[in-house]
């Protein structure tokens, strides 16, 4: 047993202590926290600069109607559109907008001039605009009041609730989703990653040839498993950085840069989209969809989701998995020669994997169905299956199936890796072949 | 006996890696493991590290059983042997040191001991990759008699080596030895058999064909045939030897004549000898005594011909 963590010590430090692992572990989480960034600070950017533009309305139904934003200045001008385009400066205005008379039968009619490509955002800001206007003078030319279509714009939003033998329970559907997606995509990932460690560490420890000075100290098993435990505690290290550090980066930034003032022009600059004749009305409207509807049904749903269950079932499956296809990936290490040779036996240990994953997408829609039934008890497939079921709501019985083959699943592939782990080690030179695996499965120690 | 070895055999599916093999070891020999190239040497070493196990027969210790706890009173430096490269070279040391249950600092104080011996104490922090081959074979052959085992077993443990290290580990190998470490050497290079074992043992086909005293195999092996060198005329050189005694060949050397001469009946040398002086002067004379490579070659093809026919059968 203490040879067993003196290796588990040397492939944990010794991979910790790479610099790609610090560098990893310190990127990863700036990655992470500039994809949430990034769209808050492009906004702030584009709002930086503002857009003159020159308006020639022949309708003459705009005059005083084109609110200038934060954003945007509607310069009105009388002159006819040759003149404006013959006069244009393009230093002094970004575009020229030009509104035809006969706007209100020929909606297509209308044209933007520019030097340089106007962003989509302007584009569709005008045609927004203009096309609130219209819908503005359709409706008073048939008498109805704006305010009473504001009021009779209905939105709908169906709460579920799941009929338990202790009566009814909020279920969460939306958020259930996401939080087993993510689970599933975080245990996929993980095993992929650090599956591919474990090969290669296997693979390093051959070419180096220092396996058989190890073995003639420990056994192959031992010294298997001390390096898909070692390797193990990387992955959970890391995982445990990337997340403490994300949150602290995120909310770091989160107070720097996004001040209040930020949000209050982040909300004008959505008002002055949306068109502004109501835009008092509009933006309580806003404000009232975004804490009703919005945050206090994620957080209502968040009570829902049994996390306990979740985080318990989360440690398990990803553990679980990774044992399982850890043995089999340093399997596959043992039995080539170099890198190059693993494509073949890589195979069938990706396409159970990819396969959980394409089922887990259908679950989302079929949470019940067979197909997710069976692909959750079938160890290779389970632990993102499983993953994805679970905020669903699975029967114990079904999750203890689950697990029991998931460790029955597990020791069997140890056993089999174990078995070709330890012939493969010391076979040099060779090229192996499917059936020639076959045969070490029942050589003699 | 530190080591007996028992109608061991192994089967890897349709190779039979070593058929019915047994010998023993002497404590405090130096026992050369011999043969060609796929014979069974590199399994049967495997069965005593514990690598593997025979399918039948038994591998005994001194007097025991093999038991795991052994691998500590065993060094075992094979023939595909390497380190991380990316590790520093002390604390790797220290690593495989109590992989063979050595504790922390009993490694330090032994490695730092070894280190100034082998000239390496500046590269204590250096990673692997930036040693020379020679440095990592010493660091190697260091981790490998680091823990004082009683048994050292060693894999062609001269390549790799200059002349001048190769030196250096003889006779280290020699100083264990006398203070009591058995040495089973497995090599092709048959100078440093002649050179250091006591003892032999030649495995061909998976099947051991000779075992023995160096000394006895020689005595053995040995065809009567001595080697002279003389001056004076060839022609009674001759006819002095005609009864009891066989010239082989003859040629010029020099300024003598050498002469190989085959004993026959009971003659000793005192009778060739007194055969010889009155009729030449005797300049020198030896036994020819067959080499370790002589006997390796003549009986490897002696029992591959035995094999072949037996595959007629």
């Amino acid at each position: 047993m203490s040879k067993i963590s003196l290796i588990v010590q040397r492939e944990y430090l010794s991979r910790v202590r790479k610099k790609s692992f610090i560098i990893m572990t310190l990127l990863g989480p700036v990655l992470m926290a500039s994809l949430f960034m990034a769209p808050i600070f492009l906004m702030n950017y584009e709002d930086d600069v503002v857009q003159k533009i020159r308006v020639i309305d022949e309708s003459k139904l705009f005059t005083g109607k084109l609110l200038n934003s934060s954003s945007m200045i509607f310069e009105m001008d009388s002159t006819t559109l040759p003149i404006a385009k013959a006069t244009f400066d393009a230093d002094r205005h970004t575009a020229i907008l030009y509104i035809p008379g006969n706007i209100v039968n020929n909606t297509g009619s209308v044209l933007l001039f520019f030097a340089k490509q106007p962003s989509l955002g302007m584009v569709t800001s005008i045609e927004k605009t203009l096309q609130k206007e219209l819908e503005n003078m359709k409706l008073q030319t048939r008498g109805i009041d704006r305010k009473v279509l504001e009021e009779i714009k209905t939105k709908v939003s169906v709460n579920t609730r799941k009929l338990t033998e202790d009566g009814e329970e909020e279920s969460s559907s939306n958020l259930a989703t996401v939080v087993g997606m993510i689970g599933g995509i975080l245990i996929y990932m993980f095993i992929f990653l650090y599956g591919a460690q474990v090969m290669r560490g296997v693979i390093e420890e051959k070419t180096s040839r220092i396996v058989e000075v190890i073995i003639s100290s420990v056994r192959p098993f031992q010294l298997m498993m001390g390096k898909i435990i070692g390797i193990a505690l990387v992955g959970l290290t890391q995982f445990v950085l990337w997340i403490v550090l994300t949150i602290t980066i995120s909310s770091v930034a989160t107070s720097l840069f996004i001040d209040d003032e930020m949000m209050q022009k982040q909300m004008e600059h959505r008002q002055s989209a949306l068109g502004t004749t109501v835009a008092g009305q509009e933006l309580e409207q806003l404000q009232d969809m975004q804490s009703s509807n919005g945050l206090s049904e994620i957080m209502s749903s968040l009570d829902a989701v049994n996390f306990p269950l979740l985080i318990g079932a989360f440690l398990f499956f990803f553990l679980g998995g990774y044992l399982l296809y850890g043995a089999l990936f340093a399997a596959i290490g043992a039995a080539v020669d170099g890198e190059s040779d693993t494509q073949q036996f890589m195979l069938p240990i990706t396409i159970p994997l990819i396969l959980s994953f394409i089922v887990a997408q259908s679950i989302i829609k079929n949470p019940d169905s067979s197909v997710g039934y069976w692909f959750s008890i079938i160890p290779f497939t389970s632990p993102v299956v499983m993953m994805v079921r679970i905020p669903f709501g699975v029967p114990v019985l079904d999750l203890v199936i689950s697990m029991v083959s998931l460790i029955v699943g597990f020791i069997f592939t140890t056993w089999i890796a174990g078995r070709i782990y330890r012939t493969g080690i010391l076979m040099y030179g060779k090229k192996v072949s499917w059936s020639e695996l076959g045969k070490w499965l029942f050589y003699k120690e | 006996m530190i080591l007996n070895i028992q109608d061991v055999t192994k089967q890897y599916a349709a190779h039979k890696a070593l058929d019915n093999v047994s010998f023993g070891v002497p404590e405090g020999s130096v026992f050369g493991l011999l043969g060609p190239n796929g014979a069974g040497k590199t399994s049967l070493i495997r069965i005593v590290n514990q690598i593997t196990a025979p399918d039948t027969g038994m591998v005994s210790l001194n007097g025991e059983k093999l038991r795991p706890e052994h691998i500590h009173s065993i060094g075992y430096l094979p023939e595909e042997r390497g380190l991380y490269k990316k590790m520093e070279v002390g604390e790797q040391a220290i690593y495989l040191a109590r992989l063979k249950g050595l504790s922390r600092n009993d490694a330090i104080s032994k490695l730092k001991f070894w280190f100034e011996k082998f000239e390496l104490k500046g590269w204590w922090k250096k990673k692997v990759e930036e040693l020379s081959k020679g440095m990592q074979q010493k660091i190697q052959f260091i981790i490998t008699v680091l823990h004082e085992p009683k048994l050292l077993i060693l894999d062609e443990p001269f390549t790799g080596f200059d002349p001048i290290n190769a030196n250096l580990i003889k006779d280290e190998l020699l100083r264990m030895n006398q203070e009591g470490t058995s040495i089973i050497l497995s090599t092709h290079r048959m100078e440093s058999v002649e050179e250091l074992c006591s003892h032999i043992a030649l495995i061909n086909n998976s099947r051991k064909i000779l075992d023995g005293e160096v000394k006895e195999i020689r005595k053995q092996f040995r065809t009567n045939t001595y080697q002279l060198e003389y001056k004076g005329n060839a022609i009674g050189f001759a006819n002095s030897l005609w009864a009891g005694y066989e010239l082989i060949d003859t040629e010029p050397n020099g300024e003598f004549q050498r002469a190989r001469i085959k004993m026959l009946n009971n003659n000793s040398t005192n009778d060739l000898l007194s055969a010889l002086l009155p009729n030449v002067e005797v300049h020198s004379f030896r036994e020819e005594v067959p080499g370790m490579s002589d006997i390796f070659i003549s009986l490897v093809n002696e029992s591959n011909l035995q094999n072949e026919g037996g595959s007629h059968e």
